[in-house]
């Protein structure tokens, strides 16, 4: 129908008219105005303020022993959260050097090395090793195990034995004063 | 316009017909004026009783809302006071539970037999993608509604599930992140799993009206896979097949109820009683059994395999390499049509085909009782195997056979065919 009429009435045949030139800028404004539209519909699907304001945590690390860990939640994750005793902190340095499948050293790992910080999710399938506990298996290296499928971590999170592919991850976080940190 | 309006003897029906034509419509599409292939067989019986569990499943779906608290801290609660106190709500839920197995089991048969038929073929190949759209829309749906409940199985295979677009390059992460509307899978989730659980069966609802458009174009096939030729080929639809339909839906109910009120957890996971807690996670996270055989594959794939070799530098990690296998293994199906290069449609008429795709039945069965088994050992190997051979199947043997293949003599036509054999029968 409008090829007919533009024909009839714009000019010869195969020729752009004016006809064509309104056809495409109404449909570029159109589709402009659409994808406009879409996107509050998109962006609601986002995470909204109020999860974004719980998206970073404080944690008071006064009452933590020595040789003790504690697990708290941020972002909906479990955070594991270690005050390594002095041994600890030697044997993780002293495997610096032992081949691993993610290499990374003990001093990369830690704000102050008495502090591990990192997320308790296994980085294999997902699940949450055991080692946060005193009398939790800690595998062969004295850190977290996982009980799903068998891997070992050692005193620095470090993936020493087994199916999964990395280190427990670090988050990001920053120590407010000596004895508090933000995580996130 | 007015006439052409069909005659009904009822006056009423009359003066509705003349000005919505809904009864000519309706005797059309499902009554005495469709016609149909005469030789259809039980097998065609799957598509109705995947229409009629479709109506069970969102009849059952909108009381059980009536009673379900999508929140995080309600949720669990609501279904078990669905399960104790609500009148007949036990009975709603193991109906909605089980109809997704009966959902499911129809249209895997369904799927099948159009593989078995050749019922993909042209002009039936649109027809055919559409009901790959709707399977895809099925199994949004299935899984969306399956965390609902709120226990262990939901959460953590929600987890597993979302946490696969996180392969998608460049972007993974803030795509999960949309997915969930936060950074795990929490409140924003469950709320907006919920709508899409709502929403999902109705847009089935109208993808099967697109699906059955696409059919009465050229109306079903048949197990000769020859297209109807005249009058001599046919049946009308009423009352044929919509007592055939019947008798079958019967038969099938007797299955359905029979899990319902005897077995109604047999397709559960009892993890799934337990609450969901995202600071503990299951020995073993399993889906429910007919997304098996592509948990199969997404796990077939070896770890580090493109590194292990050490011959490529790292392109894509074994985790995306199975996200990407199992995408298209359904996407595969879709292009069917072109894959399957032979001219003959139905199996009758193709004595390799007809082995091969037993053998290919009997793959993703195997594929299925790998994907309940932990990927380890020879659960494993296996599976790489099977994964293996449905890909091999669909993108080498299909292509292949139409060109090798010996077929048999079609019959001229449907009639020819069914009085034939009667022939043969009585000698």
């Amino acid at each position: 129908m409008a090829e007919t009429a533009s024909d009839t009435h714009d000019g010869p045949e195969g020729e752009e008219t004016r006809r064509d030139f309104l056809l495409i800028s109404t449909i570029a404004v159109g589709a402009a105005g659409a994808a406009v539209a879409a996107w509050p519909f998109i962006h609601m699907m986002n995470p909204s303020r109020d999860v974004l304001a719980l998206a970073s945590t404080e944690v008071d690390l006064e009452p933590i022993e020595e040789g003790q860990s504690i697990t708290i939640v941020w972002r909906g994750k479990p955070v594991f959260i270690r005050k390594r005793t002095a041994k600890e902190i030697e044997i993780a340095k002293a495997d610096d050097a032992a081949t691993m499948k993610d290499p990374e050293a003990d001093g990369t790992r830690v704000k102050k090395p008495e502090w591990l910080v990192m997320i308790g999710i296994c980085t294999h399938l997902g699940c949450i090793p055991l080692g946060q506990k005193g009398s939790d298996p800690k595998g062969e290296f004295g850190g977290w195990f996982c009980p799903c499928h068998g891997s070992h971590y050692d005193t620095s999170g470090r993936i020493r034995k087994g199916p999964a592919p990395k280190n427990l991850p670090i988050p990001p976080y920053t120590f407010l004063d000596d004895t508090n940190i933000r995580i996130g | 316009m007015s006439e052409n309006t069909r005659k009904f003897k009822n006056p009423v029906i009359n003066w509705i017909e003349y000005r919505l034509p809904i009864f000519s419509f309706i005797d059309d599409s499902v009554g005495s004026n469709y016609p149909s292939p005469r030789n259809l067989n039980y097998w065609w019986n799957f598509g109705s009783l995947a229409g009629v569990t479709l109506v069970v499943m969102i009849a059952t779906g909108i009381f059980l809302a009536m009673n379900y608290t999508p929140h995080v801290d309600m949720a669990f609660d609501s279904v078990e006071r669905i399960m104790r106190d609500v009148n007949y709500g036990w009975l709603m839920r193991y109906v909605h539970m089980n109809g997704g197995t009966m959902f499911f089991i129809a249209v895997y048969i369904h799927i099948f037999r159009g593989m078995y038929y050749g019922s993909y073929k042209e002009p039936r190949e649109l027809l055919w993608i559409i009901g790959i759209v709707i399977f895809l829309a099925m199994m949004a749906t299935a899984f969306v509604g399956y965390v609902l409940p709120w226990g262990q199985m939901s959460f953590w295979g929600a987890t597993v599930i979302t946490n696969l677009f996180s392969v998608i390059p460049f972007f993974g992460d803030s795509i999960v992140q949309w997915l969930w509307g936060g950074f795990s899978v929490d409140n924003p989730t469950l709320n907006r799993f919920f709508s899409f659980h709502f929403l999902l069966p109705f847009v089935i609802f109208a993808l099967v009206f697109l699906h059955l458009w696409a059919l009465h174009e050229h109306k079903s096939n048949n197990p000769t896979g020859v297209e109807i030729k005249g009058d001599a080929d046919v049946i009308p639809f009423h009352p044929y097949y919509t007592a055939k339909d019947a008798f079958g839906l019967g038969v099938f109910l007797i299955f359905f109820l029979g899990f319902t009120f005897f077995a109604p957890n047999f397709f559960g996971e009892p993890e799934n009683y337990i609450r969901a807690n995202p600071l503990v996670t299951p020995a073993e996270i399993v889906p429910e059994w007919y997304f098996l055989p592509y948990y199969a594959i997404l796990r077939a794939v070896p770890d580090n395999f493109i590194d292990a070799w050490g011959i490529l530098p790292v392109i894509i990690t074994a985790k995306e390499a199975g996200v990407i296998l199992m995408f298209a293994s359904i996407i595969a199906l879709a292009f069917l049509p072109w894959l399957d290069s032979s001219k003959v449609r139905s199996a009758k008429y193709r004595p390799i085909y007809k082995q091969l795709f037993w053998v290919f039945v009997a793959d993703t069965f195997v594929l299925g009782y790998i994907g309940a088994h932990p990927a380890e050992g020879h659960f494993l190997l296996i599976g790489r195997i099977a994964t293996a051979y449905y890909f091999f199947h669909l993108l080498i043997l299909l292509p292949l056979l139409g060109r090798f293949e010996k077929t048999r003599p079609l019959p001229e036509s449907i009639s020819a065919s069914v009085t034939n054999a009667s022939s043969e029968e009585g000698q």
